[in-house]
């Protein structure tokens, strides 16, 4: 069966809670777990069988590092990989209802939707089976998951028939509970799915028609009848109405909105490589640095043999590790140079930046409870209570970090040099 | 020498055997039952003290300077006055006892303590010089050396004062602690330079007991102690410090403004910094952050302190 993939990558003025990693890359190149991030979407899209085409959707300009990306992909995991830039920000639904020609060109009779931001074990061809199982072939499938009762207020809510699965009702981020079933934000479509975007787009071209002034908001709150927004718009309607359901998974699951969840979603994926990508694992060797749990080194990487690294490190091209230093539940962008003896703990380490001698860098977890299977990572405030919420320390491209000092629960902009320690500040 | 103690231990007296021995002196122990205050204890020790009539020195423990005993007893028996006691000048005079006294024979007119207005920048040093007399002015009972005695004393002409050369700290406080050691490794550096460190990744005033270790690429210094059996492990930055006897500090940490006590275990890549004092035989855990914390004797810390407070 002809199959297709659409990744919705977002644009500039989305994801800003990435910042200021997402000033040197768009945020679905940020590398996770050692690769970026949006490659683990199309690894798991070109293993389906069928896949014809994997589709980018978004609206960044098109920029050098995006295109590198995609050769490399196509050349990597061969299957077309192209990249559809929106004009404006359509929404979840407006940009793929906009490309719907191309993404039924080639007879495609269903395609798999994914949002960019999210870490994933991606049962795609389990969401397939699943369908062909529950008999209706027209049906529309979304990948669900259980959250605790506080969290998946923060989420896409769904209820279902507990024998079906079939969709009853989709509310999206309620203020009251209304289920743990979670939306993951990735959906199986067929062509179908387009007849009942249309007809959001109609109503939204009717009401604009009827408020005639600039500046009075219509129910969408954009000026725009194209901007569609699958969840509320369109999920939100089909519930009830027999042909949405939920497949539910207990893989695992994250939604990647901030640095932090970056960290933890790292983690999540290198347990994964236990099994999918046992070569991208460093091992302890003699001579080697120490290797602690699950840790992703670069080939080109310099790390000195004293080196204690991990659990839970990502280590980019060119990184120089000096002697005695620990690093410890990070990220280390490609180019970093860390000197001997230096502590790095809960923290990205942005590209080509320095630390200094016996300098410590770190920042506080925002894991999930550890003892709730259920629980989902917070998207925290970056204030609380007129304070900085502790939170990872950040440190932006090319950052000098000077001896001896520590920087504590920071985050400091790109092209920083600093001269004294911080802490719970944002160093602009 | 008389030890006035609140608190006697068999580990003080065994130390003090041993002083005993290693200096050819007598030293006895006044231990009093309750509190006497700062003079009511030389009232205890009078046996002992105007035994063969001669002046008889008072120092308080918790200072540090270059005593001038020789000068002061010289001073003392040239104005013949009952007592005399040393003076230096300090920048914030309202945290101690302050002496106003006239510049040519230095007969204290005034002794203020802890003035709220400003009286005078030189302080009572905590070193003093009293002949025997001055007994009958000291009752067996709580008393105030500085409230009581020496006030009338002033009023009365038989109080002097001799300004004191060189550096004076009262190190009663860790942060005060700090940097009376750092003045002491000072004037150690101008008349006993051969005693202080040196070598390989020793910086500045460093004193090291020739039993300790210290591991490679380490950076002492400067103002750093570090006692009996110390081991120092690869990899370890040490800046204004004292490392009691026993205590080890493993590898790739950083020490900056600390005590570390007796038998302490410090675990790797730890920073410690800010005036952290640790107690007798406290564990520092591995990869931990200390900010001023001051954690008492025979505690394991597993957490890290990112602000000043207290670990009970």
């Amino acid at each position: 069966m002809p199959l297709k993939a659409v990744i919705l990558i977002g644009g500039p003025q989305k994801g800003t809670r990435f910042r200021p990693l997402s000033f040197e890359v768009p945020k679905p190149l940020f590398p996770v777990a050692g690769v970026p991030m949006v490659q683990h979407h199309i690894e798991a899209c070109a293993k389906v069988p069928g896949m014809k085409e994997i589709l980018l959707m978004g609206f960044y300009q098109p920029n050098e590092a995006l295109s590198r990306f995609l050769v490399s992909a196509q050349q990597e995991f061969k299957v077309p990989i192209r990249y559809l830039q929106e004009y404006a920000a359509l929404g979840t639904g407006g940009g793929i209802y906009h490309f719907r020609d191309q993404i039924l060109s080639g007879g495609a009779e269903a395609f798999f939707v994914l949002n960019a931001d999210v870490c994933s074990e991606f049962p795609l061809q389990e969401m397939l089976e699943f369908r062909q199982q529950h008999g209706d072939m027209h049906s529309f499938v979304i990948l669900g998951t259980t959250a605790n009762r506080t969290q998946a207020l923060n989420y896409g809510c769904i209820v279902a028939n507990a024998g079906t699965q079939e969709v009853q009702h989709y509310v999206e981020k309620p203020s009251t509970f209304v289920s743990e079933i979670i939306n993951c934000g990735i959906y199986l479509f067929t062509p179908a799915i387009f007849q009942h975007i249309g007809e959001v787009f109609q109503r939204n071209q009717q009401e604009l028609a009827l408020c005639p002034y600039l500046g009075e908001e219509s129910s969408n709150g954009w000026q725009r009848a194209e901007v569609i927004r699958l969840e509320q718009d369109v999920f939100t309607a089909l519930a009830g109405s027999g042909k949405l359901y939920v497949y539910k998974t207990d893989g695992f699951w994250s939604q990647i909105k901030s640095a932090g969840s970056a960290i933890y979603a790292s983690r999540l994926y290198l347990n994964q490589y236990s099994k999918s990508h046992p070569e991208r694992l460093a091992q302890n060797k003699p001579g080697g640095p120490v290797i602690r749990g699950n840790v992703y080194i670069h080939p080109t990487a310099s790390i000195d043999s004293t080196a204690v690294l991990g659990p839970n490190v990502s280590i980019g091209e060119g990184v120089t590790v000096g002697a005695g230093v620990r690093v410890r539940e990070s990220i280390v962008l490609h180019g970093a140079s860390l000197h001997d003896h230096t502590c790095v703990l809960n923290t990205i380490v942005g590209w080509d930046s320095t630390i200094g001698r016996w300098a410590r860098v770190e920042g506080t977890p925002s894991d999930p409870n550890p003892n709730d299977p259920y629980a989902k990572i917070d998207s925290e405030t970056l204030f609380r209570d007129g304070r900085l919420t502790p939170s990872i320390t950040i440190l932006g491209c090319s950052v000098t970090i000077p001896a001896e000092v520590v920087i504590l629960n920071s985050i400091v902009l790109p092209h920083k040099e600093l001269s004294r320690s911080y802490k719970n500040q944002i160093i602009l | 020498v008389v030890l006035a103690v609140s608190y006697m231990s068999d580990a003080l007296e065994a130390a003090m055997r041993e002083q005993e021995q290693r200096l050819g002196i007598r030293i006895s122990m006044s231990h009093e039952k309750e509190p006497l205050g700062t003079a009511g204890p030389l009232a205890l020790a009078r046996d002992l003290l105007a035994e063969d009539g001669e002046p008889f020195f008072v120092l308080n423990s918790d200072v540090i300077c270059e005593f001038p005993f020789a000068a002061l007893a010289r001073f003392h028996r040239q104005h013949g006055g009952e007592g005399s006691l040393v003076v230096t000048r300090v920048e914030e005079p309202a945290k101690y006892g302050v002496v106003v006294c006239e510049a040519d024979t230095g007969r204290i007119c005034r002794f203020v303590e802890k003035p709220r207005v400003f009286v005078s920048n030189k302080i009572n040093a905590g070193l003093y010089i009293f002949s025997p007399g001055i007994l009958q002015r000291i009752q067996l009972r709580p008393t105030s050396i500085e409230k009581e005695i020496f006030p009338a004393m002033a009023q009365d002409g038989q109080l002097y004062a001799m300004e004191l050369q060189g550096f004076w700290m009262d190190i009663g406080q860790p942060k005060d602690f700090l940097t009376g050691m750092c003045m002491y490794l000072q004037a150690l550096r101008a008349q006993h330079p051969e005693k202080l460190h040196s070598g390989p990744g020793v910086v500045g005033n460093v004193l090291v007991d020739p039993s300790a270790k210290i591991g490679a690429n380490c950076v002492i210094g400067p103002n750093v102690t570090i006692g009996a059996g110390v081991v120092v492990e690869d990899g370890v930055r040490i800046k204004r410090c004292t490392v009691l006897e026993g205590a080890r500090i493993r590898s790739h940490s950083w020490l900056e403004s600390c005590i570390v006590g007796w038998s302490c275990s410090v675990g790797q890549w730890v920073r410690m910094e800010n005036v952290t004092v640790l107690g007798e035989d406290v564990i520092v855990n591995d990869e931990l952050y200390l900010n001023g914390a001051n954690v008492l004797p025979h505690k394991s810390i597993a957490e890290s302190v990112p602000e000043p407070r207290i670990i009970m």
